[in-house]
């Protein structure tokens, strides 16, 4: 909760002090003055900046987020326009992420300091020091231009239509209208810009299992799991694997910041209507209240996911109370 | 175990024969350090000699566009006719430039506040942290990118806005460092003989826990580059025509299908030396600390 405050006064204070004249900003450039005294009057942007701080939250709570003066749509509106694509790929993307990373760290750990450790090591930090844009580029170029296997824009096939509206998440929706064409193409579009998002952030889940599994491998558990005769197999994957999980669920948090800072890139190269896209575009038209509407959506989700993960490491470890 | 360092610069001789015999003796090591003192050489060649090592002009434009990869041009020229690889190289300052203000600057600010804050505890130690708690839970570059906003596209408004994203967690890296320092005994006899706080922290702190700070330092240069031309890329940082990672990589990318070179260069060379500091700074990490030697990373 403290956290919270302090991440929407860091946002206030960006939108209200940084910005030279909010009102401007918020009206448009090509805005009348009237427009412009009659917009600082509504969102009571004269005050003195803590009463302006109250009216901010308020908003905050009521869904009042601002309007865009580009679209002259609530920002609010917008955002819940885009946000279901970007969930879909932000879920495409952990699945992956979990595929690839947990077993790499599994690998890792079981070849302590040998070949195949160094080699997946090398392997996350180049794809923690690339950036998102370059993996995008490589699988468009690959996958899309020579090989001809995914396609390389949107989230479906433009002769197709959407299908009915439940989520707005083309595979969910598509799935429980039974839409089977729609719910293909669907996943055949995901799979790329989802693969780029993952290489960029699998290497926070391999490092985490990799280093609670060694930790794992000390105890005395496991020892006694060999002791009694236990193939390697079970007790790696059973015993072993089971507890170093725990700590991986913690970094969820973490994965979700870096996921969410990818899809601006990742999505506007591969034209995926998500929140990424509508901040490209925002930025583009210097829509600012659009681009603090992302700010607060990305940070709050953030924040929230952590919240979550504390609880589910709670869950996970009957040892931790909350 | 009391330290018995007390005044000294961050290196003295014997650990910087130390790193240089680890660095030595991991093949990746120094391969990152290489990468690292190259792309360092290159910045500072090219601002000392204006851009005169570089093969071709990077700003002239020429007949010549979009030629493919040949002995005159190895990365093909764009579509204005400029060498490709003369603007990739040109970029190497820019790059810099920001890389170490930004962590620069988070640096100083880090050491300020988390020495203070590890060494008075109380008040000011909970002040400082919540407040560094608080940015630390923005995620990647949405804060960056929100203040850029604010301000207006450029590069210097992007190290503005890179150092908050940046100072927290050197806060607490040199909060804990200090924490540890602190116990020991050396500390306890200055403050015994009579030594003012701010000349403990200034003599005996920073001197120690400032090799930590570095090298997390050097792992992090490649980080900065990646925020700042995700920044660039996104069209908040560098501005055309600017010779920047970035940017060159939005520019080229409507020729990815065509002339994939245009884009991929720049992009390689943001990875290449992200690359070299991560594995330069994952080495000198386990250089200066036998603890997470082999068990961490």
């Amino acid at each position: 909760m403290p956290t919270l405050l302090g991440v929407t006064l860091i946002t206030f204070l960006i939108s209200r002090v940084i910005v030279p004249d909010p009102a401007r900003t918020w009206a448009g450039f090509r805005a009348t003055p009237a427009a412009v005294a009659a917009l600082a009057a509504r969102y009571h942007l004269n005050a003195p900046l803590y009463i302006q701080y109250f009216y901010y939250m308020g908003g905050l709570i009521t869904g009042h987020w601002g309007v865009s003066p580009t679209s002259g749509r609530p920002v609010l509106s917008q955002i819940s326009q885009y946000f279901p694509a970007t969930v879909e790929l932000a879920i495409a993307a952990i699945v992956i992420t979990i595929i690839v990373g947990i077993p790499l760290g599994v690998v890792s750990a079981l070849h302590h300091n040998g070949k195949y450790d160094h080699g997946i090591r090398f392997l996350y930090l180049a794809g923690f020091s690339s950036p998102p844009f370059f993996v995008a580029l490589v699988i468009i170029l690959v996958f899309g231009y020579v090989l001809n296997i995914f396609p390389t824009q949107g989230e479906l096939s433009s002769n197709l239509a959407p299908p009915a509206h439940i989520t707005g998440m083309y595979i969910v929706d598509s799935l429980l209208t039974g839409n089977w064409t729609d719910f293909v193409n669907s996943v055949w579009h995901i799979v790329m810009p989802a693969t780029a998002l993952a290489l960029t952030v699998f290497g926070i889940v391999t490092r985490i299992t990799r280093s609670s599994m060694l930790e794992v491998f000390q105890k005395d558990f496991v020892r006694a799991s060999y002791a009694k005769g236990l193939a390697q197999r079970a007790v790696v994957y059973r015993h072993a694997l089971r507890n170093a999980l725990i700590p991986t669920t913690t970094v969820l948090g973490l994965l979700l910041g870096a996921l969410l800072s990818g899809t601006i890139v990742v999505e506007s190269i591969f034209l995926w209507p998500g929140i990424g896209y509508f901040a490209l575009q925002s930025i583009e038209n210097l829509d600012f209240p659009s681009i603090m509407g992302v700010t607060v959506l990305f940070t709050l989700s953030v924040v929230i996911a952590n919240l979550l993960a504390d609880v589910l490491y709670a869950v996970l470890d009957p040892r931790i109370k909350i | 175990m009391a330290s018995t360092r007390k005044f000294q610069l961050p290196f003295d001789r014997n650990e910087a024969a130390i790193t240089w015999r680890v660095v030595k003796s991991s093949p990746m090591t120094l391969a990152g350090a290489v990468i690292a003192v190259a792309f360092v050489a290159l910045a500072i060649a090219d601002v000392v000699t204006r851009d005169a090592i570089l093969p071709y002009n990077p700003y002239a434009l020429t007949t010549q566009l979009l030629r493919p990869p040949s002995l005159a041009h190895p990365l093909g020229t764009d579509d204005l006719g400029r060498d490709v690889l003369s603007r990739v190289l040109a970029a190497a300052p820019i790059d810099a430039e920001v890389a170490f203000s930004v962590v620069g600057v988070a640096m100083a600010l880090g050491l300020l506040t988390g020495g203070l804050a590890g060494y008075r505890g109380g008040l000011t130690e909970e002040v400082i942290m919540r407040v560094t708690d608080i940015f630390l839970s923005f995620p990647g570059i949405v804060l960056a990118l929100a203040i850029v906003a604010a301000l207006g596209p450029s590069t210097l408004h992007s190290i503005f806005a890179l150092v908050p994203v940046w100072w927290p967690t050197y806060t607490r890296l040199a909060r804990a460092e200090t924490l540890s320092v602190k116990s020991q005994q050396f500390i306890d006899s200055s403050r015994a003989v009579g030594q003012r706080p701010s000349y403990i922290i200034g003599h005996h702190i920073f001197p120690n826990i400032f090799p930590t700070l570095l090298v997390y330092a050097t792992l992090d240069i490649g980080n900065v580059i990646l925020t700042y031309s995700i920044l660039s890329f996104i069209g908040l940082g560098a501005q055309v025509p600017t010779p920047e990672w970035g940017l060159l990589t939005v520019q080229g990318e409507s020729y990815l299908r065509s002339y994939p070179w245009i884009p991929i260069a720049p992009a390689l060379a943001i990875l290449v030396v992200a690359v070299g500091f991560s594995l330069l700074g994952d080495g000198l990490r386990d250089a200066l600390d036998p603890r997470v030697r082999g068990t961490f990373g």
